[in-house]
């Protein structure tokens, strides 16, 4: 029969075999659950059905839109065709300002209005993040 | 002038490059002497990039608008000091520096590495200056950061006004430091590879090398979330942003071959696994490089999006991979003789399986980062990957990592049996009672937090012990190992007790809750020399009726337009308390964001002591030596 050393080696490489797939599958499963995409006002106006989770929706801050009371802010994410209803209480970063783009993150209520928990900075007035160009464009 | 003083160095400093890989080509032939030229012709090159470097600061002090990239970067109204740090705050200088960092990289080599055979020092400085002649090509080619306009523009476009901040201006160096070490590491584990050097002489003179890196690369990551923990407003300082976990992927790799070179000095084996890793430390580095100069990510760190750039980058970056795997596998020949001294109770086995945790996080990480980008390129479909991704995948195994950290340090090489079983047990109860009574009192799920506390506070304690016990052995390790249970520790407490307020104030208004009241004073407006201030007054009263003023800011730049808010924070031993202020366009509400972040200090603090763990093992040396 086979050796002490070989019977160990090959012990081995079934562990080494069983750890990589559980890793790989563990990673795979929680990417599928933790993954948020984005959509456009216009992706979400022919989506089948409002789904639960967490998504982005991005676009320009719609003119004269934006309008502050003391616990939540309202503002419309416009993509020039379609627009949707934003509602979001918390930290505006500095370059959020209408005519702009954003993008925010958070759940749909409706195809129409959408809670934001968050909006995401920009780090420079030239950049638009790709997302949002994308969207504007009509990619 | 200058810049014209240094457009040439840069000519000529990749004319030396050329010079040398010639007479180290010839040297290699003659392997009896070493050709003292290539000592003489290193150092001329590193000079000449010196010179080109303050070529272009002295442009950007200047204000000499005819150089394009001070034109792009720069502004008359700047204070002296942000002139200095936008030489390396954008695309083209940050490149110079790179590039300034490898050479002196290779000199200093040059000079440490005497007592080393011959044909592995010219080797590494061949594989070294292959490197370098690419990025010379890159640099004169596709990014020249002395390109010049006619006609002459009167006024720059200004730096950007976030990076106008003092962690920021030596952050990019700092980092550098630590990324183009790797490169060190790399040709050398090639030219090892090929003159069949890797021995445990070879892993004690290249330790060094790794330690230096390493403790740059923690030191350079430290700052940028720093910076990121005050001026992005959010008041975290790890977002697990794409351009965050570039950095902490050759981090992680280096973290584990450091661990590696040590079973290899004292026990010669894991020769291929110390090759792959340091291979991999250098491409994480090299592709971090292309990921965020390219424009597919896009960050702070993006100057421009050419693809060229990107392009130019990415094929450098695969011709070096194909080479290193060419060595690898040609060259590199396994000791048969060594594979078979392993045993499950071991210093090396810990070691071991620690660096399979290490790549189980890498790979987590990686997966999070390139992902997006995979799916946006085959599908066109736009995604993130959000924190809970990393969280849940990472924190789990923590818990064994941290124990083994623990224990691992405790064993014996080769062989060994497990002592002082009553009191590592011992410590596990008192830690896991410890971390049981906090939890119950912090309200939140039990198991699975009871026992990552339990096995945080079980490293600190053991390595805790160990400073009173052992003195000076392994001082080093365990004074970076101590460090890593008190950074778990506070981000764990940070997170658990950290508390926020978010509303929307006008001037004078008061906002309540039951624990305190933030009063909005009033704003006043200051004028500084390229910004104007507005700073709001907040008055901050808790249960105990104590008063704490918090003087948030708003800053409106001229050059570029642009509006930042800086954070005011309060900092002290326990806690940090953290406002930011923001007007919205148009409105009277101002939009303000306290938080109280408890241990934020010690997070920082932690991150340095692993670091002097790293410190002290190189003085350690030297005091030996």
């Amino acid at each position: 029969m086979y050796g002490r050393k070989v019977k160990l080696r090959f012990f081995f490489i079934i562990l080494i075999l069983i750890t990589l797939s559980l890793s790989v599958f563990l990673i795979l499963k929680s990417l599928e659950e933790n993954v948020i995409y984005f959509q456009s006002p216009s992706e979400i106006k022919v989506l089948a059905e409002v789904k639960k989770n967490k998504i982005r929706v991005g676009g320009m801050v719609k003119n004269n839109s934006i309008s502050v009371q003391s616990e939540e802010l309202k503002f419309v994410i416009t993509d020039f065709k379609n627009e949707i209803m934003v509602t979001y209480s918390g930290v505006v970063p500095n370059l959020f300002a209408e005519g702009k783009g954003v993008v925010a993150e958070g759940y749909l209520k409706d195809k129409n209005f959408f809670v934001a928990t968050k909006i995401l900075a920009k780090h420079d007035e030239n950049y638009m993040p790709p997302e949002v160009k994308a969207a504007i464009e009509g990619k | 002038m200058a810049s014209l003083i240094g457009s040439y160095s840069l000519f000529f400093g990749l004319g030396c490059s050329l010079l040398v890989v010639l007479f180290s080509l010839k040297d290699l032939k003659n392997l009896n002497n070493f050709d003292n030229k290539i000592l003489s012709l290193t150092f001329l090159q590193f000079l000449l990039v010196v010179l080109s470097f303050f070529g272009l600061i002295i442009s950007f002090v200047n204000s000499d608008f005819s150089n394009l990239t001070v034109f792009n970067h720069s502004h008359t109204t700047k204070p002296l000091f942000y002139k200095i740090s936008g030489t390396w705050g954008n695309h083209e200088g940050s490149l110079l520096l790179w590039l300034l960092v490898l050479t002196l990289f290779i000199f200093l080599f040059l000079i440490r590495s005497k007592k080393e055979p011959k044909k592995y020092r010219i080797l590494t400085i061949l594989f070294q200056q292959i490197i370098i002649i690419g990025f010379f090509i890159f640099l004169i080619k596709t990014s020249n950061p002395f390109d010049y306009i006619y006609p002459v523009p009167k006024e720059g476009l200004g730096l950007n006004p976030i990076l106008q901040d003092p962690a920021l201006a030596f952050h990019p160096p700092i980092l550098y430091l630590g990324y183009v070490g790797t490169s060190i590491i790399f040709s050398s584990v090639l030219a090892a590879s090929v003159s069949n050097y890797i021995t445990k002489e070879w892993a004690k003179h290249i330790k060094q090398w790794v330690i230096i890196s390493w403790i740059f690369l923690s030191l350079g990551i430290l700052l940028g979330s720093i910076w990121a923990y005050y001026e992005l407003g959010w008041g975290g300082f790890w977002f697990w942003d794409p351009v965050e976990n570039i950095s902490l992927m050759p981090w992680l790799a280096l973290t584990t071959l450091l661990h590696c070179i040590l079973v290899l000095e004292k026990k010669s084996i894991l020769t291929s696994w110390v090759i792959i890793l340091s291979i991999a430390t250098f491409t994480l580095s090299m592709s971090g490089t292309f990921l965020v100069r390219s424009g597919i990510l896009n960050s702070v760190h993006t100057f421009a999006n050419d693809p060229e750039r990107g392009l130019f980058i990415l094929i450098f970056l695969f011709t070096l991979i194909f080479l290193s795997l060419f060595i690898f596998f040609f060259f590199h020949k396994t000791d048969k003789k060594n594979t078979t001294s392993f045993f499950l109770l071991s210093k090396e086995t810990s070691i071991l399986v620690n660096n399979w945790f290490m790549m189980y996080f890498l790979a987590v990480v990686l997966i999070g980062t390139i992902y997006p980008i995979f799916l946006d390129v085959i599908s066109s479909q736009k995604i993130s990957v959000g924190p809970p991704f990393y969280h849940k995948l990472i924190i789990p195994f923590l818990i064994p990592f941290l124990l083994m950290m623990a224990i691992g340090p405790k064993l014996n090489w080769i062989k060994s049996e497990l002592q002082n079983k009553f009191y590592l047990a011992s410590f596990f109860v008192i830690s896991l009672f410890l971390s049981f009574m906090i939890i119950r009192m912090l309200e939140i799920s039990i198991l699975i937090n009871t026992v990552l506390f339990a096995s945080a506070f079980y490293l600190f304690f053991i390595t805790l012990r160990d400073f009173f016990i052992k003195g000076f052995k392994n001082l080093a390790q365990n004074i970076a190992h101590f460090g890593f249970s008190l950074l778990i520790l506070s981000i764990l407490f940070n997170n658990f007790l950290s508390t926020e307020i978010i509303t929307n104030l006008k001037v004078g208004e008061t906002y309540q809750s039951n624990k305190l009241t933030i009063n909005f004073e009033k704003i006043e407006k200051k004028k500084m020399q390229n910004f104007e201030a507005i700073i709001g007054k907040f008055n901050i009263k808790n249960e105990s009726n104590f008063i704490e003023i918090l003087k948030p800011e708003l800053r409106i730049y001229n050059q570029p337009n642009i509006v930042t808010s800086e954070a005011d924070i309060k900092t002290n031993l326990f806690s940090d308390k953290f406002m930011t202020m923001n007007l919205v366009q148009n409105q009277e509400y101002f939009n303000i964001r306290y938080q109280k972040k408890p241990f934020m200090i010690w997070i920082w603090f932690s991150v340095l002591i692993i670091s002097f763990g790293g410190l002290f093992s190189l003085l350690k040396k030297r005091y030996e030596s």
